[in-house]
């Protein structure tokens, strides 16, 4: 029956065809098809068949076989176990939100962007092979870059630039990964891979730069903002996750990694806390929750991989439900900077309100979505005996509350009166929203339906008394030395400005090396030039000069004279040519 | 009508004692969380979590660590909006 093997990117693309030829009601009937009839497809038709088995060597629980010879090599589009239907079933949860929230949109071109996208993303996720998962991984990168460019600003468009450089560095890297692989180990299937080769290596960089490893992260801080406020609801959901979900596939239990994921939860709160723009605060945060999820990944037991993946899957909806209520604003007040926004509680309450629901979930408060997953992460630490990383994560927790959860709704619907009037969210914007913060708080809530979904057997309840507690003292604490600070005139005003991060090497330090070395070589070339060309032209004059130029050779030659020459010289050799 | 115009309604927190309402629940929670800690034998996996206030303290400490470092790199990181449109 091939209906059951349907590989999920199809109905994505078939739609974004569609959209190219409708308009009207249609159109946004077939837009929100998509999802919709993918999802209930991937939930009823689709079944791994059994429970993945051991920790870091990651079974293949059940291949579907879907064929496809390109150069007689045959692509894998559809591997199904437990882990790569979790995330299929959240892309799907993703992309309908995130379509429900564009549906105002009369812009065709973000709309098949954000299709292809989607429908890149899951073919990305259930490729079993590496050339599958490049030519998902690069079309990805491509349709993605039009929801930045969407915008029209020049900036977004240079911005766009940059972060495309990146996206294709991080293809060009899997592809040379992969060949490597295949000439070591002579497969291609995507399975655990590890860093004990060199191919290990390439392809982890290349699953870094889209996970936004520290150094190669600035895309994401870079690009994000600048997409159109629907487009970064797109965005937020599908890249960065498929790189975690890549990194839980390849690298489980890759100690490096429980470093690198420390470092990415710690550094960037404390760039959100001095950013202006609030989109960008919530991209740092993103790269805080990514750490999590790398630590998670770099621990590599059942429940930290666990973790990692419900850690995945609830902040996908957050997140989402983040950039929502903050495309809200933008869409509404045209400014996303905290210096000029507050009250806005006033004229946009469920927007208010749905934003504090993604707060209060991305804080982890018990009873929303980031708590039940978090957690987690944190116990699997602390089993795996990473006391000095466990405190890092809980300085991590503990900032990500200050920045993302009071910072963002502060700044934007309460502080100061900024004298800001204006309308609610659309109502596709609120419906969207409604339908994530429900889901925040059901998972939260309901973590039980959530944890059976989960690709490892763990036995594991959230909801207990020390739990509870000691998560509620560091959250409350945590605010108190909000107000304390604010109280005191010490927290840092918002203000008109950015902030020079690694980005500064490559948009600073590169080009104007760059010209100064032009300048450099400018200046040697006409400091050695110069003299030459003196020596060169006194030469000639006292040439010139000389009784040596009054010579017949010494003039310049004449073409005629030159015919003449020739003609002397054939003539002499037929001559000797003759008499010898 | 305190300090709104005549024309629009007073909103929730245009009332101060509102607000002052407001942080006085939270501050009675944070304390009840806080004296909790002595009366609930919390199951730790280690000695020094089980030390009473260990969360609410690194809560605390941890956010005020964090903004004063956050303020002090700003003064090194902090650039003008067009830093990176010009040319220098």
């Amino acid at each position: 029956m091939w209906m059951s093997e349907l590989p999920p990117f199809i109905p994505f693309f078939i739609a974004a065809v569609l959209v190219l030829l409708t308009h009207g009601h249609v159109r946004n009937i077939i837009l929100l098809a998509a999802p919709l009839l993918g999802g209930l497809h991937l939930w009823f038709d689709v079944q791994p068949a059994v429970a993945m088995a051991a920790t870091d060597t990651l079974v293949r629980a059940k291949e579907l076989s879907y064929p496809i010879t390109v150069f007689s090599y045959q692509l894998e589009f559809m591997r199904v176990d437990k882990l790569s239907m979790l995330f299929g079933y959240i892309f799907h949860i993703a992309s309908f939100l995130a379509i429900v929230y564009a549906l105002h949109i009369r812009d065709r071109l973000q709309q098949i962007a954000g299709l292809i996208y989607s429908g890149s993303a899951l073919g990305a996720l259930f490729a079993g092979d590496f050339i599958t998962l490049f030519i998902f991984w690069e079309i990805l990168a491509i349709s993605s870059v039009f929801l930045i460019w969407a915008q029209r600003t020049q900036r977004s468009i240079n911005s766009g630039i940059r972060y495309l450089i990146f996206q294709v560095m991080s293809g060009v890297l899997l592809l040379a990964g992969a060949l490597i692989y295949y000439h070591q180990t002579g497969t291609t299937d995507f399975n655990y891979i590890g860093v004990d080769s060199s191919a290990g290596w390439i392809i982890l960089i290349a699953f870094g730069i889209k996970a936004s490893f520290p150094l190669l992260h600035n895309w994401l801080t870079d690009a994000y903002p600048e997409a159109t406020p629907t487009g970064t609801v797109f965005l937020s959901a599908f890249s960065t996750k498929l790189a975690i979900y890549a990194l839980a596939r390849g690298y489980p239990g890759t100690e490096l990694l429980i470093y690198v994921g420390a470092v990415m939860a710690c550094f960037p709160i404390f760039y959100a806390v001095i950013e202006n723009d609030l989109r960008r605060v919530l991209a740092y945060s993103m790269i805080n929750q990514l750490g999590f999820m790398v630590v998670g990944i770099g621990i590599g037991t059942a429940m930290a991989l666990n973790g990692t993946v419900a850690h995945a899957f609830a902040h996908i909806i957050y997140k989402s439900l983040l950039f929502m209520s903050m495309g809200a604003v933008l869409f509404r007040v045209g400014n996303i900077n905290g210096s000029d926004l507050g009250g806005l509680y006033k004229s946009m309450p469920w927007t208010a309100t749905f934003c504090i629901i993604g707060a209060a979930s991305i804080s982890a408060f018990p009873l929303f979505s980031g708590f039940i997953a978090k957690s987690l992460i944190m116990v699997a630490t602390l089993e795996g005996g990473y006391d000095l990383v466990w405190l890092m994560l809980l300085f991590a927790a503990a900032g990500v509350f200050h920045h993302a959860g009071i910072k963002v709704p502060y700044f934007t619907f309460f502080h100061h009166d900024s004298g800001i009037r204006t309308k609610e969210a659309p109502l596709n914007m609120l419906v969207a929203m409604f339908i994530a913060a429900v889901l925040c708080i059901f998972i939260g809530s309901q973590p039980q339906y959530l944890y059976a979904l989960l690709p490892w057997e763990m036995d594991y309840w959230p909801y207990d008394l020390t739990h509870v507690l000691t998560q509620l003292q560091l959250l409350f604490f945590s605010a108190l030395a909000f107000v304390w600070l604010n109280k005191q005139g010490l927290y840092p005003p918002e203000l008109r400005s950015i902030n020079i991060d690694f980005e500064w090497s490559y948009r600073k330090l590169l080009p104007a090396a760059g010209r100064m070395s032009y300048h450099l070589l400018q200046d040697f070339n006409h400091a050695m030039s110069h003299p030459a060309q003196q020596a060169w032209q006194s030469f000639q004059s006292a040439f010139q000069a000389s009784r040596l130029s009054k010579y017949h050779l010494a003039s310049s030659w004449p073409t005629g004279s030159m015919v003449l020459w020739i003609g002397v010289i054939l003539g002499g050799y037929l001559l000797a040519d003759i008499y010898f | 009508m305190s300090k709104s115009k005549d024309d629009e309604k007073t909103y929730l927190f245009d009332n101060p004692r509102n607000v002052t309402r407001l942080l006085r629940g939270f501050y009675i929670i944070s304390v009840i969380l806080f004296i909790a800690d002595f009366f609930v034998h919390r199951h730790t996996m280690r000695s020094w979590e089980s030390f009473p206030g260990f969360y609410a303290l690194y809560g605390f400490i941890a956010c005020v660590i964090l903004v004063v470092i956050a303020k002090e790199v700003r003064k090194l990181l902090m650039r003008k909006e067009d830093y990176y449109d010009v040319d220098e």
